[in-house]
This record gives C-alpha cells, structure tokens and sequence, in this order.
C-alpha cells in the first residue's frame, strides 16, 4: 500500500511532463468505457468514433504519422461508417427498453478486472530495455513505403488477396437468395 | 514506453468487458475493434523505444496490416450479422443457439 501511495507524486509530475498524453488517454478511456456501458448502440458508436480519433492522436505522439493517417481514413471513416450503417439496418433504436448486456456482466468484470491488474502490475514492475528514444527515420512515410515494397512485399501481396476474399465473402454473404 | 502500454492494456481490459457482456452482435464487433486498438499502440509504442534488429519501422508495418486484417474481420463480421438479422429478425447473440448442440 504504502509502494503506491509512494508512486503518487511521480504519478503528478508525469502527468505534468506529458499533458498531452494524459489528456487523449482520459479521453480514451472515458469513452471506450461508453462504447461498452450506454444502452443505446447508436451512441455506442458515437463514443467509437471518437475513441478511435484519440488513438489518432496517440500514434501522432508515436511519429507514427502515416498509421494515423490510416487510423482516420480506415476507421474513423470506412469502418465507423460500416458499423453505423449495419446499426441502422437492424436494430430499432427507438426502443431503448432493449436490455443490451447480458447476465454475464458481474463475471466478464471480473474477468476484465483481473486482466486489467495482470497488465498493469507486469507493465509497472517491468524495467523497459530502452535504449534512449529510438531516432526514427526523419522522413517515416518514405521509409515505410520502401518497405512495404522490398522486404515486407509477401505479406502486402496476401493482404490484398485476403481483402479481395474479404470483399467477394461480404457480397456473398449478404446477398439476398435467389437474386 | 510503460505510460503507453499501461493504456493498452487498460483499453484491452475494456474490450473484453465489452465482448463479454454485450448481447448485440454490433456491440461485440465495437468492443473487438477497441481490442485490436490496443494491441496496436503496443505496436507502435515498442517501435518507438526499443531498438530491432530488423530495421526500424517493423511495428508500424505490423500495424497497418492489423488495421487492413481488423477492416477485412469488420466486413464479413457485418455481412455476417446482417444476414442473421435476415433469418432471426434480431441480432441477439443469445437467442443464435442452432450451432451450440
């Protein structure tokens, strides 16, 4: 017990030395906490939103410019626009009546809790190898393409072709018989 | 380095709160994306700090394929639900039981 009280004002000055940090991760936090508590699936995927815009943000800190790019691009805009289009298509959202969790709930936060611990004392008690801030290259976005094409070119090439099986497995699947 | 992953891990714990817990299948679909989210800060956080051998952007390539795999699980995970609204007229994951016996 006293160990943590002990960690508060480290705590308090890391707040201070990384406010930006600490306000996307409030912000994250908070509102995934919405996406899997509201009632109404439709704000549900409001709160997705904008979680995922937050962690935009934290690959920005990252110098991970480009994944944030394709962060907003693919969920924030593809995937986002998928789920609230599916939203709309099946679930009455005028009945807020519907119970949306299950009886499950007191054991999935335990469960949840006892992850949320785990991780975080193996987080916490681990001394990080890190050898000073990685100097990333200055220009990210070029390196990454170059990789894409030379050493990471296999796995590009199969993710395309899952994203064509992906594509050809939806039109299938929701399809209407017989037309 | 510890700052980002204590994040990941908290929105990881969420994601399995939120799968299981929720009775729509949308609502596990959203829950599962806040997952994948998570695992990829870590990618991207270890990328920063600790130094590979192999080149220094391999967590970000990881990254953008998890992105592209979690938008390919999203598609065929939606088509999947609406079809089952189509035959159930609901997509309670409770009542969707003729597989279990």
């Amino acid at each position: 017990m006293a160990e943590i009280l002990d960690l508060i004002p480290q705590f308090i000055a890391d707040v201070a030395d990384k406010p930006v940090f600490y306000l996307l991760a409030l912000v994250i936090i908070a509102s995934a906490l919405m996406v899997v508590t509201l009632k109404n699936i439709f704000h549900c995927a409001l709160f997705l939103i904008l979680t995922l815009f937050m962690v935009a943000g934290i690959y920005i800190l990252l110098h991970a410019e480009f994944l944030a790019a394709v962060q907003v691009l693919i969920y924030v805009g593809a995937v986002s626009v998928l789920m609230i289009f599916a939203i709309m298509l099946t679930t009455r959202l005028a009945s807020k009546k519907i119970v949306q969790t299950n009886e499950q709930a007191t054991v999935a936060g335990l469960v949840a809790l006892a992850f949320l611990v785990a991780s975080q004392l193996a987080c916490w008690k681990t001394t990080w190898m890190i050898t000073d801030e990685v100097s990333l290259p200055e220009n990210n976005i070029m390196t990454l393409g170059k990789l894409l094409m030379t050493d990471f070119v296999l796995p590009f090439e199969v993710v395309s072709i899952l994203l064509l099986a992906a594509l050809i497995g939806a039109v299938v699947l929701a399809r209407r018989e017989g037309s | 380095m510890g700052h980002y992953v204590a994040l990941a891990g908290v929105l990881f714990a969420i994601g399995i709160f939120g799968v299981l817990t929720r009775r729509n299948a949308i609502g596990i679909l959203m829950s599962l994306e806040l997952m994948f989210n998570a695992a990829n800060i870590n990618f991207v956080a270890f990328n920063k700090y600790i130094l590979t051998s192999s080149g220094t952007l391999t967590g970000q390539i990881f990254a953008i394929f998890i992105v592209v795999v979690a938008a390919a699980e999203a598609v065929v995970g939606l088509a999947i639900v609406l079809l089952i609204y189509r035959n159930w007229k609901g997509i309670d994951v409770d009542r969707i039981n003729v597989m279990k016996w």
